[in-house]
């Protein structure tokens, strides 16, 4: 009798039922479709759906069907010309209040999507679509934190109404990294009460005093943790907001993520138009508020070069000079919301201001009524420099005063700023509503990838799969015979889990992913090539057929396990090391030895002992 | 059906020294390959863009290329990609941005064929090329690494050891070569395919290892060529098995899978060659050179902590 525990046959076959039913939705395949929102992310409902069936159906395109998913639209069609003329059809009527985006339904019946069973979701190399790598200058952000320091101690040495006689920064690490402040004092000052006064904007900075030519001076270095979490910070902010725009762009599935220190990769299926894309995501735009310097003359400043102490040249939009106070009343950081309006004095943008930013306003508006307070737009944008002979693309900052208006009384949270273009108003009120990146981004690696290749990879890496698999089977049932037969269901069986396993995850298929299920149906054979080839080598000692098959199994697993071992030190390497789809290849290699041990050790010994274990006698195996 | 209808005894031992002199000259051109010509690295490492565009019609390499030499691009890449229809071009680092190149192209394929259409542009920079290039070589280092640490684990004897870690070199070294020679493209996924390959070879040498062992616990007297003979004969049938099948699935994704994919699978394919020659002919005949014999993978000599306890 060959002995197989009842709870592992369960066991076998419930995992087998759990993984077929999360590997079906991948069977049906998928309609072109369209994905519809509201602008105002309100949820979609039977009213806005019948509007846009009525739509759709007044200029006859035909609508595959429709459903609601997660508070969007999804509306199928049979071809991609109908897909467009409806993006299109949507966008021209009824792009004031929806937003729409090329998408792809899968064709599962309704209970699976009811269940939340999906299919595994393509790579951009198998559906088409735009990849942009960024990289985040985090030297900008620690620079951007030692800007706000400086304002800050500024301010907390002018209230502790201590002279100082300028701040600077200091470059104590790396190359061209500055990493703290330097305070230069007049003589005699007192470095301790200086410190004290400077602790107070954040206890955590560490100062010190030391001398200068000039002067005694307190230094402030940012410690490597500070500098980290600063770094950090400037990332994950980074990645919200470019998530933030991503979506305001209504694509569907996008994909944005940190990738190592300092890189964002994003990925937007089926988007084609880079330039547009790229513009909007890159894009830094903000406002500041500044009181206007008085006291100085700005054209004999713009003519010298050189501000006035405490004051900073701006130029107005004509191009005049003019003079602002160092000191920012209200930076960008500070305002929580903006729309685009309409005033009597044109576009505008009416802003609302965190309690921090509110707070300012406030004080400042009441000591300064009757004075001009001006406002700044900021806006960064790409430009060519030479860095070393090369040329690369640089972010550029201009600094515009869009707007110079008298204080008649004390400001609330919330006013309107005019002076701006149409476009200005609307762009800049979609940036601020995605927040502000923390650091400046550039662009390091694009890919765009044309729809009908993506379509061609997934045809070619599935029948590569489809015909790689059929000649194995057949020659694994001529070699084997029904042992042979036992180990194309495992085979089957492995594939199956796998696709379980990456649908579950939610893991994007990519075509070196592909390769990877292929390359795991090698393992999964060598497995069970190791037991059969084992077990007739016992048969051929003599051994009685069901001895030799346990023999077989036992004997082999050591070899199996030796095998599984050094592949999936490969696969680990691969996984920690590799990113985009070499990532996807070690993901698949990796679960795909797992898989293919379940079913080799488990699966395959199930069904032997099915065929031959109930028998009491045994008298020939039929494994070639 | 059966490879060998009965137990072979191939004296592989016997002729270890001919193929000896086989590998070390295969890997000698192999090296100096290397050093001499290098590898055609794909731009994957030495950024640049990429376009692939396809035509109506088969395409016309040369035509392509002087075109794109007129337009002010010096030494542009083409390549007939798939099909005859369908071109890659490569260029070096532009300054230009990808929008501008890829409206450039199109007007000049175009200006060729009016049914010309760009399908992929990519467009790496040059610090990225440089980073993929350290981290690439840092994955087959680690590998290397790991493997070679599992081996010192696994295996009692620093003669397996040294025979496995032999092949486990001598087979990547094979694969660098023969794209060195063919000045295949070198890219992500054929380094993806090495370090499988590095995992495919040491298996093969893992299993007749174990054999090995069991074969010298069996019968102690016997000579360790005869035993390594007997434990390389008695696995033959799994090892050629195995290696058809995969090569199967791996033939089927160098024919079918497209021109993405195949650089990937002919490192595979010599990988899995190789691999197979070197479980047999460089790491059991390195450890029987290096003197391998019973007693050095029984466990008369191994303590025994357990017993020690009161």
């Amino acid at each position: 009798m060959l002995e197989f525990p009842r709870w592992k046959y369960v066991l076998v076959a419930l995992v087998m039922l759990v993984a077929a039913l999360f590997a079906l939705p991948n069977v049906f395949g998928e309609d072109p479709a369209l994905q519809v929102e509201r602008k105002s992310r309100a949820p979609m409902d039977d009213a806005a759906r019948l509007t846009i069936e009525d739509l759709l159906r007044k200029q006859q395109i035909v609508l595959k069907r429709d459903y609601l998913d997660s508070g969007r639209l999804i509306v199928a069609f049979n071809d991609f010309a109908a897909q467009l003329r409806a993006r299109d059809t949507v966008d021209a009527t009824l792009s004031d209040v929806y937003r729409s985006a090329l998408s792809n339904a899968t064709r599962a019946p309704a209970w699976m999507r009811t269940l939340g069973l999906k299919a595994m979701p393509l790579g951009l190399d198998l559906r088409g679509g735009l990849y942009l790598l960024y990289q985040v200058d985090v030297n900008g952000a620690v620079s951007q934190l030692l800007e706000s320091y400086e304002q800050s101690f500024r301010r907390a040495l002018n209230e502790a109404k201590l002279p100082f006689a300028d701040i600077t920064t200091l470059n104590s690490g790396a190359a061209g990294q500055s990493d703290g402040l330097r305070v230069t004092l007049p003589a005699g000052s007192d470095n301790a009460a200086v410190i004290a006064a400077l602790k107070k904007v954040d206890n955590s900075l560490i100062f010190r005093g030391t001398g200068t030519a000039s002067g005694p001076a307190v230094d402030m270095l940012l410690t490597p943790v500070q500098i980290k979490a600063r770094e950090d910070y400037a990332l994950e902010q980074n990645r919200t907001t470019l998530m933030n725009r991503v979506n305001e762009l209504g694509v569907s599935e996008p994909i944005v993520q940190r990738q190592g220190l300092d890189r964002i990769n994003v990925q937007l299926p089926g988007v084609q138009n880079s330039a547009e894309v790229k513009d909007l995501l890159g894009k830094v735009a903000t406002l500041e508020f500044r009181l206007v310097d008085t006291q100085n003359n700005p054209v004999q400043a713009a003519q010298g070069g050189r501000a006035p102490l405490g004051s900073k040249l701006y130029k107005r939009k004509d191009g005049s000079p003019i003079l602002l106070k160092r000191d920012v009343v209200v930076t960008g950081d500070e305002l929580t919301q903006a729309t685009s309006t309409t005033s009597q004095e044109g576009p505008a943008v009416s802003i609302k201001l965190d309690a921090r930013g509110a707070e300012s306003m406030q004080r400042t508006t009441r000591l300064n009524v009757g004075k001009p307070l001006a406002v700044v737009y900021i806006e960064k944008s790409r430009k060519q420099v030479e860095v070393d002979g090369q040329k690369v693309e640089r972010e550029t900052t201009t600094e515009t005063v869009i707007n110079v208006a008298t204080i008649r009384g004390v400001f609330g949270p919330q006013f309107e700023v005019t002076g701006l273009t149409i476009a200005e108003a609307r762009d800049l009120s979609l940036l601020l509503r995605s927040g502000s990146l923390a650091a400046p981004v550039d662009v390091v690696e694009e890919r765009a990838i044309g729809p009908s290749l993506g379509q061609e990879n997934i045809d070619k890496g599935v029948r590569a799969l489809e015909l790689g698999m059929l000649a194995v089977f057949v020659f694994m049932a001529l070699y084997y015979h029904a042992f042979g037969l036992v180990a194309d269901v495992v085979l089957l069986a492995n594939v199956i889990l796998l696709t379980a396993l990456l649908s579950m995850l939610r893991a994007s298929l990519s075509l070196p992913g592909i390769a990877g299920i292929i390359l795991t149906v090698g393992i999964a054979v060598d497995a069970n090539v190791l037991i059969y080839e084992r077990i007739r080598e016992e048969l051929r000692n003599g051994v009685s057929p069901q001895a030799a098959i346990r023999a077989g199994f036992d004997k082999a697993f050591s070899a199996i396990a030796d095998s599984n071992v050094t592949a999936l030190i490969a696969g680990l390497a691969l996984w920690v090391i590799g990113t985009g789809a070499i990532r996807g290849f070690a993901i698949v290699l990796t679960l795909g030895i797992a898989t293919s041990m379940f079913t080799s050790l488990l699966g395959s010994r199930a069904l032997i002992s099915l065929m031959y274990g109930g028998r009491r006698k045994v008298a020939r195996l039929s494994i070639g | 059906m059966e490879f060998f209808h009965r137990a072979t005894s191939f004296p592989f031992m016997s002729t270890r020294k001919l193929w000896y002199g086989l590998s070390a000259v295969l890997i000698l051109i192999s090296i100096v390959s290397l050093f001499t010509r290098g590898l055609n690295l794909g731009v994957d490492f030495t950024g640049g863009v990429t376009v692939q565009a396809s035509f109506p019609a088969a395409a016309n390499r040369d035509a392509v290329s002087s075109a794109l030499v007129r337009a002010g691009y010096a030494d542009p890449q083409v390549t007939i990609f798939g099909t005859s229809r369908d071109i890659a071009i490569r260029l070096p680092p532009t300054k230009e941005s990808t929008e501008a190149v890829r409206a450039k192209l199109e007007q000049i394929l175009r200006g060729m064929d009016a049914g010309a259409e760009i399908r992929q542009v990519e467009v790496i920079g040059p610090q990225v090329g440089g980073e993929l290039q350290r981290s690439a070589v840092q994955a087959l280092l680690a590998t290397l690494l790991l493997i070679f640490g599992y081996i010192a684990v696994r295996f009692h004897t620093w003669r397996l050891s040294f025979g496995a870690i032999l092949a486990v070199l001598h087979d990547p070294i094979l694969v660098l070569g023969t794209f060195s020679l063919t000045r295949t493209s070198f890219d992500l996924t054929v380094v993806a395919a090495m370090l499988a390959v590095i995992g495919y070879s040491l298996n093969d040498t893992v299993v007749v290892f174990d054999r090995i062992r069991e074969r010298f616990h069996g019968s102690r007297r016997l000579e360790p060529v005869v035993v390594l003979d007997q434990s390389i004969n008695q696995t033959l049938s799994r090892t050629i098995m195995t290696k058809v099948v995969t090569l199967i699935v791996v033939v089927a994704l160098y024919v079918l899978g497209g021109p993405v994919l195949r650089g990937f699978s002919e490192a595979l394919i010599i990988g899995i060659l190789a691999g197979t020659y070197s479980s047999i002919y460089i790491s059991s005949a390195v450890a029987l050179d290096c003197g391998l014999k019973a007693e050095h993978l029984l466990p008369s000599s191994v303590k025994r902590p357990v017993d020690s306890m009161p």
